[in-house]
């Protein structure tokens, strides 16, 4: 994972609360088994409206989102994560987010800023006035930066360590398996597993077939 | 002071914990995979020569892809092909156990874990799906990980997580004739909204909770994230140690003793605090339905389709005037003279077997609306079964519905199973979201109960409106 420190980029406002993942990304592109070449799916179905944000020359170099609050909701598809990142987004700033969508992004790489609702709005005024403009995050301040306006943003100390550090987390958590494996030395024995497989009796399964 | 259940379980199963705001490293006990988001993850083993930690706390189904007809033909789609493909060779490559489709314990992975008997109090289950919270049902901290963690996970049979907020959400009183628990939980996120939930676990608790069924606490904890929860779950009493009991993977002689000894334990102290509280009287709820584009909008079925000229807040109003330009509604309209096209029973939330008997009950003897599709998808191979076995799939035949294989279905729009641009659907499914059951198709968000008499009558009804006919 790449360090993350400051970012600056042409901001583009997405004034709509509860932006869900299924509108970050429809499932029709979920069916994909890589990592990446998400760009064309992000927001797929509002893209083919012409007015639409990112249809707009301004923005169509954006790299900061600005949207409203609620950000990520519903399912936990990581894909809405790969997506945005894909198109070129490294900041998605709003003043919640849902808690799936914010830890996917922090395992990848892109910085959710919390910034209050009414700050938010601020950059969104600012962003009206003049279309293209861009902002400057600063991971290590905790600030957003457009021209004279600063507003803060929070995020967790952990999380923001990671991303100033662009550490792996499997390779931070490996460095414990002693501890994981005398945690497993003390799990009751009766806990279940799947291995070896217990079933009911087998049974043929009948296909259904169209009605008509 | 004492703790909540939360809390226990979350102690229970810290590895190490967290220092300098550092997250604890929780262990997972049950984790739980499918095609959609796990390929990526075992890709990223493959690439840093990693190996699955515990092939036997780990189990793979075939849900979301799946087609629900011809199953025994290959699949049409060849993008869908290629990711059950790809289950089937990372499920080979590194033994893990899959159920595919076919299978007699193939279906929804929520459906699948709890038959099976996999899922049992006390544990931590996950998935990559943020519907992993049904099995909060048991009495176990369940949630939905993105693909980075399932690969965590994969590699380390650990995740490392911030201590979640615990939530009391109480439903006192019982639940009037033709409400269940599927209006609970619709009544809840209209209450707390999408986002109330987020960074808590929701302890469901109250007379409401306790006296139904597993299959209707799972219901309810299926769309705790809905609110924006990481979890949601209901402390395990007679109910959920009768429902495990004699399951395939449930302990069984001196090992259930012992298992049920612990999860006696698994209460919430009299004397702890929740972070928040809820509080609900099941007697003030009605069958409920959604009017808009996420769970959250939603009003009871006596109700109209509200005016966002009213509302005060700015973004409630935006989202609203959006919601209703999208899913064609007029502000007034009775949620009651809104008529669909589709009717779907079936997923996660309500595709188990009291949720095909219920509906049943509603349409045996009766006919369809003209011009109404219906389609009953069970949510697992053995709920098929089941239903056979009760003759529940005649009556769905013979009033008109269709019968089809197990599978996510119509809940998500990824398989063949979806609406046309501007269909509307009465669907006992979790999403309203714009697109979400095809692109441009309208969801309005039921019971079974509501379902089925929609289906009867062609527009949105409930059962008491049957009666009246």
């Amino acid at each position: 994972m790449d360090k993350f420190t400051t970012h600056t980029g042409v901001a583009v406002p997405l004034p709509r609360s509860n932006v869900d993942t299924d509108q970050i990304i429809p499932a029709v592109y979920l069916k994909r088994v890589t990592r990446t070449g998400f760009e064309d799916a992000l927001f797929a179905a509002w893209r083919s409206d012409p007015d639409f944000v990112l249809n707009k020359d301004q923005y169509r170099n954006g790299s900061i989102l600005v949207a409203g609050p609620d950000f990520g909701t519903g399912s936990s598809r990581e894909h809405a994560v790969w997506a945005l990142k894909d198109y070129g987004f490294k900041v998605v700033i709003a003043s919640r987010f849902a808690d799936i969508f914010r830890g996917n992004s922090g395992k990848q790489g892109l910085l959710t800023a919390e910034v209050a609702q009414g700050d938010v709005e601020l950059l969104w005024k600012v962003l009206e006035e003049e279309p293209g403009r861009t902002l400057t995050v600063s991971l290590e301040d905790r600030t957003v930066s457009c021209g004279d306006v600063t507003v803060p943003f929070e995020i967790d100390d952990y999380t923001r360590w990671r991303l100033m550090e662009g550490l792996d987390d499997i390779g931070l958590t490996l460095k414990d398996e002693a501890a994981i494996t005398a945690f497993e030395s003390t799990r009751e024995a009766w806990r279940p597993t799947t291995l070896p497989a217990k079933h009911l009796p087998p049974v043929e399964i009948e296909s259904a077939r169209p009605s008509r | 002071m004492g703790t909540t259940l939360a809390e226990k379980l979350w102690q229970n199963h810290v590895v190490k914990k967290g220092e300098d705001g550092a997250p604890d490293l929780l262990y997972i006990d049950l984790h739980m995979i499918h095609e959609v988001t796990s390929p990526q993850a075992f890709e990223g083993l493959r690439l840093a020569s990693r190996t699955v930690r515990r092939p036997d706390l780990t189990i793979a189904t075939e849900d979301h892809n799946t087609p629900t007809l011809d199953i025994d033909k290959p699949i049409a789609d060849l993008t869908s092909r290629t990711q059950i493909d790809t289950l089937r060779a990372n499920a080979q490559e590194f033994g893990i156990r899959l159920h595919s489709l076919g299978d007699a314990d193939q279906g929804v992975v929520h459906v699948v874990g709890p038959q099976l008997g996999l899922t049992q109090p006390g544990m931590t289950v996950v998935c990559g799906d943020s519907h992993t919270s049904t099995h909060g049902a048991f009495g176990a901290l369940a949630f939905g990980i993105g693909t980075s963690e399932v690969e965590h996970v994969l590699a380390t049979q650990t995740l490392p997580l911030k201590p979640f907020k615990t939530m009391a959400v109480t439903v006192n009183g019982t639940l009037p004739e033709g409400t269940t628990a599927k209006d609970i939980i619709l009544a809840v996120i209209a209450k707390i909204g999408t986002g109330g939930g987020q960074g808590y676990v929701l302890e469901y608790r109250g007379e409401a909770i306790t006296t139904l069924s597993m299959e209707a606490r799972m219901t309810v904890c299926n769309m705790s994230i809905e609110a924006g929860a990481r979890a949601g779950l209901i402390a395990p009493d007679e109910t959920t140690f009768a429902y495990v009991e004699g399951r395939p993977h449930a302990p069984s002689g001196k090992d259930w003793d012992e298992a049920l000894a612990y999860w006696r334990t698994l209460v919430t102290d009299d004397d702890a605090v929740f972070d928040a509280e809820v509080v609900l009287e099941a007697s003030d709820l009605e069958p409920f339905a959604t009017w808009g584009t996420n769970p959250g909008q939603g009003l009871p079925l006596s109700a109209s389709v509200p005016d966002p000229a009213g509302m005060v807040d700015e973004n409630e109003r935006l989202a609203a005037e959006k919601a209703l330009a999208y899913m064609g509604l007029t502000p007034g309209t009775r949620l009651k003279d809104i008529s669909v096209d589709t009717v779907f029973l079936g997923s996660c939330t309500n595709g188990r077997i009291e949720d095909l008997r219920a509906a049943a009950a509603v349409l045996k003897g009766r006919t369809k609306a003209e011009g109404v599709r219906m389609l009953v998808v069970p949510g697992s191979a053995r709920v098929r079964l089941q239903a056979e076995a009760e003759g529940l799939d005649k009556v769905f035949t013979e009033f008109g519905a269709e019968w089809r294989n197990a599978g996510c279905s119509m809940c998500l729009g990824m398989n063949p199973d979806q609406l046309a641009p501007e269909e509307r659907s009465a669907s006992t499914s979790n999403r309203n979201f714009e697109g979400r059951q095809g692109k441009g198709g309208r969801t309005h968000l039921v019971s079974p109960l509501v379902a089925a008499a929609t289906a009867v009558r062609g527009t949105l009804s409930s059962p008491a409106d049957l009666d009246k006919d």
